[in-house]
C-alpha cells in the first residue's frame, strides 16, 4: 500500500465510512485506519438504528435530514437492502413540562419544513397499539424518520467506498499523530502514512487522537445499554421516545425494526463511564420495569440478546466537528453523543464540503453549533 | 396416537393420562406433562410451521430447548415445542412466517431482583454435575445445581445401554438411566444442595452475579465458584439440503425415543459412526425402528467395536469411507444420497447410493460447551469445568470426573478432605480413553484345542466364549464372575477379558457385558464326540420387542453380522434384572464359537433406490441435479455460497459476516453455525489465526420480559 494520501481518516465507524464513501467518490485518495479487524465492530454495531430530524439544534436537524435522503433512496440508488423503514419517531408527553417542550419543538421544526405534528391521545394509540393511556397528554409525530440496521448500512458503505478506490488499514492502532510541513504523519503499531488532511473520527478514542495534535477534546464516552427482542408480525410504527426520567434511569426508546425485533436502550442513572462493553446484571430487570409500564403489550415478547455501547459525549451533548483556526486541515468529527449513526451519512457529505472547502450557508450555520472551541456550557434541550 | 412405543425391551412404558389438544384447529391427544414437540410426532406431525425469511419448512432440531427451529404458537405466545409442556385444550398453531405479537398483558409488578449467594454453583445436572454435587454434599458445602430440564440426570435420561468403565468408579454393566435413578436420588436428600430444576444459566456478568432464569423468574446469584457441567452441543454438518426437516442430531433423536417413548421415524440414516450414532442406532431398533444404514467418513468407525458390532449383527449395514451427499426431499427427508470418499475425503464419481428414509440422524461429534467457563474466567469468578464441558468422553469418565472435580472444590473452599489420590487421576484417563487398537485373540483356538484333546473332559465343559477384541475402559465381566474365571491381563481395565478358570455357566457375565460380546457355550450334554459335538449357544440379546421365541428359527451370526446358519431356538430366558434375554441354539461345535448374535433386520430394508437422486451440490452445470442449498446458520437461513462470496471478498472476521448476513444473530446465538461457519473459513484457506470469532452476549436462550420483572400482584 503506497503511503500517501489526500486525506486519512481514523475511525472506520459510523462517521468514519461515510465520510471515506463520500471523499473517495470524488476520487480523493483515501486511507481509513481502525483498530479492529473490520468496518463498525465498535458502537456502530451497537446502535439502535433510528434516524431523526426531530431535533432542537439546527445543525442536527440538517445533517440528519439529509441522512435521512440518503439512507431511504439507498436501495433505489444502490441495490442492497439496508433495512430502512420510514416508521417515523413520536414523543409521547406524560408530563406538563414535557409537553411545553414538545410543543414548541413542534412549532419550530414544522416551520423549518419538518414534517411533525403533535397529536392527541387517541390518535397516538392508533400509531402505537396498547401504550400507556393513564397520564398521556399527547405525542409529537414525525413521520419521515426512521430507522435502518446499522450493521448493514456500515457493510454497504464500506464496500462502496472501496469499489470508489478507498483503502482501509484495520487491526492498526494509531500510536502517533504529528503535523509537519502541512503533512500529517501518522504511525500506526504496524505502518507509518502521510496525508493532507487528517479526519479525526474515532469515536471513543477522539480525546487521545486530538491530544497527539495538541488539541483538547472534551469527549467521555458513557455506556448505555440495549436489547433486542425476538421478530414478530409489525404491530406499532414509530420510535418512541420516553423523555422522562425515573429514579435509576434517565431517558429511554424502542422501536420495531425491519426484521420484526423490538429493539430498546436506556441511559442508566448515574452515568457510567468508560468503554467497558459488557452488559450488566441489572439492566435487563430495569428496563423491563419501565418498558412494561409503558408499553405492557411487551409483556410475552422473548429478548434474544442484550449488549452495552457508549455515547461519546460532549460536555453540551452536541458534536464537535468542524477544523482549529491554527489547524484548518485537521478536522474534527467527534462526540456524536449517541447520534453518530444517524448524523453519519449526512456528515460523511458535509465532511467532504469542509476538505474541498465548499460549504454552504446552512453547513456554516451547522458548523457554528458544533465548533470544536465553542462554550460547552450551553446544552440542548433534547438530547 | 399412532407413533407411540407400546413396547421398549429396556424402558417401562406406564400408562399416562391423556389430554386433548388442538392443532391448526384439529383436536388430538397427547400424554399428560410431554412437550408439545413430542405430542406432534406422536401425531404423525413433523412440520411445525414455515420459516418468515423464505417460507422454510421447519420442525424438531436440538430438542434440547438450544435453538428455535420447533417454534409454534401455544395459546397465542410462539414458543420452543421441545421445552413447552402441552396443556389441557392447549390452542396450537404451526408458525407460518413472523408470529404475531402475543397479547398477554402482563400481572406481575417489579420488586427488587432476588439475589443467592453461594459457595458452589452447578451448572447441569448430568453425570458429571450430580457426581460432583454429592461430594460436595459430603463436605458440606452448599451448593445450587442448575439444570434447564424438568428433570435430573443431563443426557443419562437418554442410556438405556449398559455402561463401560469399571463398576466400583463408574456403575459398569448397570444403565444409564438405572445410574441417573439413583444419583438423582442422592442429589434430592443432600442437605446442601438445593436443586433448581427448569432453570437455566443466562450469563455470567462481570459484577459476579450469574443471571439465572429460575424458572419463570429471573435471580442473580453470587457463587464463590462455578462448576461448569454443561455438557455439550452436537456439531453439525455441510451437505445440500441439510435444511430439511427430518434432521437433526442423535441425542435429539435419544430425547424423542428414550425419553419421550416416540416412535419418531419409521426410517432411519445415521451419518457418524462415533458412539453417539452408533448408540443411536441400537436405540433405534430397540424402539423398532428400521436403521437403513450408517455412514462414516472414515475407513473405521471412531466408537467402540462392540457397539458397531451389535449393529452389524443385527442387520445394519456400516458404510465406512463414505459420506452424505444430499438429503432429498422437498420440506422433509425422502430419502439420503451417500457417497464413498478417497483418503482426501472428496467424493468418488460413481459410488453414489440413494436409500429411501424419513430421518438423518448427524452423529459427527460433540462440541464442549464452554461460554459459562469463558464468561466466569472474564468475570473474575473461580471456575472448573467437568464432563463433557471440560472434555468430550463418556458418560462413565464424566462420573469420576465429576467426583475429583466435587473433591477438588471442597478442598479449594477450606474443606478437611485427605489429598486425591493419584491412582485416581489415573483412573480418570484410562476411563475417557480412546478405543485401542484391535486385536482379535486366539481364545477360541486355545478352547478347541484342550476340548479335542480329552473327550472325557465335554461333559463338564462350560464356558464364555468374549467377543472383545479392543481394549476400551471396561471390566465389569472381571468383577461379577463368581469363580473370578474372566481376568484381565495387568490388572487395567483397558486390557482385553480373557477366560482362565473354572467356569459355573452362570451367565452372569454374559448378562452384564455392556458390549453384548459374551456368549456361552455349553457342551455339558453332548455326547457325541467333539467334532460331532452340538453344544448348547447362549446368545445375549435385549431388542425383545422384537420378539423371539421357542422354536423361532432365527440367522445366527458373528460378529461382523455373518450368516452362521438358521437355527431353531431352543429356549429363552428372560432376565428381567438386566433386561436382557438369554436366546439358546444348538448348534455344530466348529460355529458355536463364532456366534454371538442373530439378524432381525432384513436385508430389504437397506437396499439402496434403483435411481440415484444426485444434488447439484458438486456440478451446478448438471442440469438433472437438484438444486438443494447448503444452509449454515439455519435461524437466519443463510447458505453456504452467500458466506463463500463474502469470504471472497476478503473478510475473515466473523462479526462482519454476522453484520452482514445476520448468521449468529438468531435465536439460538451461534450455537449451530460458528462451529460451521469456521469450517468453511479453513475450507477457504483462511488460517486460524486470521479469523475473528464471533463476539458472544447474553441472554443463552430468549426469555420473555415479563421474567425479569418479579412479583405476582
Amino acid at each position: 500500500m503506497s503511503s500517501n494520501f489526500d486525506v486519512i481518516v481514523i475511525g472506520a465507524g459510523s462517521v468514519g465510512v461515510p465520510a471515506v464513501m463520500s471523499l473517495s467518490k470524488d476520487k480523493k485518495k483515501i486511507l481509513c485506519i481502525d483498530n479492529m479487524s473490520s468496518a463498525g465492530q465498535v458502537n456502530n454495531k451497537r446502535a439502535i438504528g433510528g434516524v431523526r430530524a426531530t431535533h432542537s439544534i439546527f445543525g442536527k436537524f440538517k445533517v440528519c435530514q439529509r441522512s435521512i435522503e440518503i439512507l431511504s433512496t439507498w436501495k433505489e440508488l444502490y441495490g442492497d437492502d439496508i433495512g430502512w423503514l420510514s416508521n417515523g419517531y413520536s414523543f409521547p408527553a406524560y408530563t406538563e413540562v414535557i409537553e411545553k417542550f414538545l410543543l414548541s419543538l413542534v412549532n419550530e421544526r414544522s416551520t423549518l419544513g419538518l414534517n411533525i405534528s403533535y397529536v392527541k391521545p387517541d390518535e397516538y394509540q392508533k400509531l402505537v397499539p396498547g401504550i400507556l393511556m393513564e397520564g398521556l397528554r399527547g405525542a409529537t409525530y414525525s413521520p419521515e424518520d426512521g430507522s435502518c440496521s446499522p450493521l448493514l448500512t456500515c457493510n454497504a458503505m464500506f464496500f462502496k467506498s472501496i469499489e470508489y478506490g478507498a483503502k482501509y488499514a484495520f487491526n492498526e492502532i494509531v500510536l502517533d499523530v504529528k503535523y509537519d510541513n502541512s503533512v500529517f504523519v501518522v504511525q500506526t503499531n504496524k505502518n507509518k502514512y502521510s496525508s493532507e488532511y487528517l479526519i479525526n473520527a474515532s469515536g471513543n478514542n477522539a480525546k487521545t487522537i486530538s491530544e497527539m495534535l495538541g488539541f483538547e477534546c472534551p469527549v467521555v464516552p458513557d455506556s448505555h445499554e440495549a436489547a433486542i427482542t425476538e421478530p414478530v408480525k409489525r404491530f406499532f410504527g414509530p420510535m418512541v421516545v420516553d423523555l422522562r426520567e425515573d429514579m435509576d434511569s434517565k431517558n429511554f426508546y424502542f422501536y420495531q425494526n425491519n426484521e420484526g425485533q423490538v429493539i430498546f436502550c436506556l441511559t442508566p442513572e448515574p452515568l457510567i463511564y468508560g468503554v467497558d462493553s459488557d452488559a450488566t446484571s441489572e439492566f435487563l430487570p430495569l428496563c423491563a420495569k419501565r418498558l412494561l409500564k409503558v408499553y405492557p403489550r411487551l409483556t410475552a415478547l422473548k429478548i434474544r440478546r442484550q449488549w452495552r455501547g457508549q455515547y461519546p459525549m460532549t460536555p453540551d451533548a452536541s458534536p464537535i466537528i468542524g477544523h482549529y483556526d491554527e489547524n484548518k486541515k485537521f478536522i474534527q468529527a467527534v462526540g456524536m453523543c449517541g447520534q453518530g449513526f444517524m448524523m453519519g451519512p449526512g456528515l460523511g457529505e458535509l465532511l467532504n464540503r469542509i476538505v474541498n472547502n465548499n460549504l454552504t450557508e446552512d453547513d456554516l450555520r451547522t458548523l457554528k453549533s458544533f465548533e470544536p472551541r465553542r462554550d460547552f456550557t450551553k446544552g440542548e434541550e433534547i438530547k | 396416537m399412532s407413533e407411540r412405543l407400546i413396547e421398549h425391551p429396556i424402558l417401562d412404558i406406564t400408562p399416562r393420562d391423556e389430554v386433548a389438544f388442538f392443532w391448526n384447529g384439529t383436536k388430538y391427544n397427547a400424554y399428560s406433562g410431554e412437550m408439545i414437540s413430542s405430542a406432534l410426532i406422536a401425531n404423525g406431525i413433523s412440520i411445525f410451521g414455515h420459516h418468515h425469511k423464505d417460507d422454510m419448512a421447519q420442525g424438531i432440531f436440538c430438542a434440547n430447548g438450544q435453538c428455535a427451529k420447533c417454534l409454534v404458537i401455544a395459546n397465542g405466545n410462539p414458543v420452543k415445542a421441545c421445552m413447552t409442556v402441552v396443556l389441557e385444550n392447549m390452542i396450537i398453531n404451526s408458525s407460518e412466517g413472523l408470529p404475531e405479537m402475543p397479547e398477554t398483558i402482563t400481572d406481575k409488578e417489579n420488586v427488587s431482583i432476588k439475589e443467592y449467594e453461594i459457595d458452589v454453583m452447578i451448572i447441569g445436572g448430568g453425570p458429571s454435575g450430580l457426581s460432583a454435587a454429592l461430594e460436595l454434599n459430603k463436605n458440606n458445602i452448599n451448593t445450587i445445581l442448575i439444570d434447564d430440564k424438568n428433570q435430573l440426570g443431563g443426557k443419562l435420561v437418554l442410556q438405556t445401554h449398559k455402561f463401560f468403565g469399571s463398576v466400583e468408579d463408574s456403575f459398569a454393566g448397570t444403565r444409564g438411566i438405572d445410574i441417573c435413578k439413583q444419583l438423582a436420588q442422592e442429589v434430592f436428600q443432600s442437605k446442601n444442595i438445593k436443586v433448581w430444576l427448569n432453570s437455566t444459566v443466562l450469563y455470567v456478568f462481570k459484577d459476579k452475579k450469574v443471571g439465572v432464569l429460575k424458572e419463570t423468574e429471573y435471580v442473580l446469584v453470587k457463587p464463590k465458584i462455578i462448576l461448569n457441567a454443561a455438557g455439550a452441543r452436537e456439531k453439525y454438518l455441510r451437505f445440500s439440503g441439510n435444511d430439511l426437516v427430518g434432521i437433526y442430531g442423535a441425542g435429539a433423536f435419544q430425547t424423542l425415543v428414550n425419553r419421550d417413548l416416540i416412535k419418531s421415524s419409521k426410517r432411519l440414516f445415521i451419518i457418524g459412526g462415533g458412539n453417539v450414532g452408533l448408540i443411536a442406532g441400537y436405540h433405534a431398533l430397540q424402539a423398532g425402528i428400521d436403521v437403513v444404514g450408517l455412514a462414516e467418513a472414515m475407513p473405521v468407525c471412531g466408537g467402540y467395536k462392540v457397539h458397531a458390532d451389535k449393529l452389524k449383527r443385527l442387520g445394519v449395514p456400516i458404510y465406512t469411507s463414505h459420506t452424505i451427499q444430499s438429503a432429498n426431499g422437498i420440506e422433509k427427508v425422502e430419502s439420503i444420497t451417500i457417497a464413498e470418499i478417497n483418503k482426501d475425503f472428496q467424493i468418488i464419481k460413481g459410488t453414489e447410493k440413494t436409500f429411501s428414509c424419513d430421518t438423518i440422524l448427524i452423529a459427527v461429534g460433540l462440541e464442549s460447551l464452554s461460554e459459562f467457563t469463558e464468561e466466569a474466567k472474564a468475570a473474575n469468578i473461580k471456575v472448573f469445568s467437568t464432563g463433557d464441558a471440560l472434555e468430550i468422553a463418556e458418560a462413565s469418565s464424566a462420573m469420576f470426573n465429576g467426583k475429583i472435580m466435587g473433591l477438588t472444590i471442597s478442598k479449594e473452599l477450606g474443606a478437611e478432605v485427605s489429598e486425591i489420590p493419584d491412582e485416581w487421576f489415573k483412573k480418570a484417563e484410562i476411563l475417557k480413553s480412546h478405543p485401542g487398537s484391535i486385536k482379535i485373540d486366539t481364545q477360541i483356538d486355545r478352547y478347541i484345542e484342550k476340548i479335542s484333546q480329552n473327550n472325557n473332559t465335554m461333559k463338564n465343559m462350560v464356558f464364555p466364549v468374549i467377543h472383545c477384541y479392543q481394549e476400551i475402559p471396561c471390566n465389569p465381566c472381571t468383577t461379577v464372575c463368581p469363580t473370578g474365571a474372566i481376568k484381565i491381563k495387568d490388572n487395567t481395565i483397558m486390557g482385553l477379558p480373557i477366560y482362565e478358570g473354572k467356569c459355573i455357566g452362570c451367565g452372569k457375565c454374559l448378562l452384564i457385558c455392556p458390549g453384548l460380546a459374551i456368549s456361552i457355550v455349553d457342551f455339558r450334554q453332548c455326547v457325541d464326540s467333539f467334532t460331532e459335538a452340538q453344544p448348547i449357544v447362549s446368545l445375549p440379546y435385549e431388542i425383545y420387542n422384537f420378539k423371539v421365541e421357542k422354536d423361532d428359527e432365527i440367522d445366527v451370526v458373528d460378529i461382523e453380522g455373518i450368516s452362521l446358519g438358521k437355527y431353531k431356538v431352543k429356549e429363552v430366558v428372560t432376565n428381567k434384572a438386566f433386561k436382557t434375554q438369554i436366546v439358546k441354539i444348538q448348534m455344530p461345535v466348529d460355529k458355536s464359537f463364532k456366534a454371538i448374535s442373530f439378524k432381525i433386520q432384513s436385508d430389504e430394508v437397506s437396499k439402496p433406490l434403483e435411481s440415484i437422486i444426485f444434488s447439484n451440490n458438486e456440478n451446478k452445470e448438471d442440469k438433472s441435479a437438484i438444486d438443494k442449498k447448503t444452509i449454515i446458520c439455519l435461524c437466519e437461513r443463510v447458505d453456504i455460497d452467500t458466506v463463500k462470496e463474502l469470504i471472497k471478498k476478503g473478510i475473515t472476521d466473523i462479526n462482519q459476516i454476522k453484520a452482514i448476513t445476520r448468521m449468529c444473530m438468531g435465536p439460538c446465538g451461534a450455537k449451530t453455525c460458528d462451529v460451521l461457519l469456521r469450517q468453511v473459513l479453513k475450507q477457504e484457506g483462511i488460517s486460524i489465526e486470521k479469523i475473528v470469532g464471533n463476539t458472544r452476549r447474553p441472554l443463552f436462550v430468549e426469555v420473555p420480559l415479563e421474567n425479569f420483572i418479579v412479583k405476582n400482584k
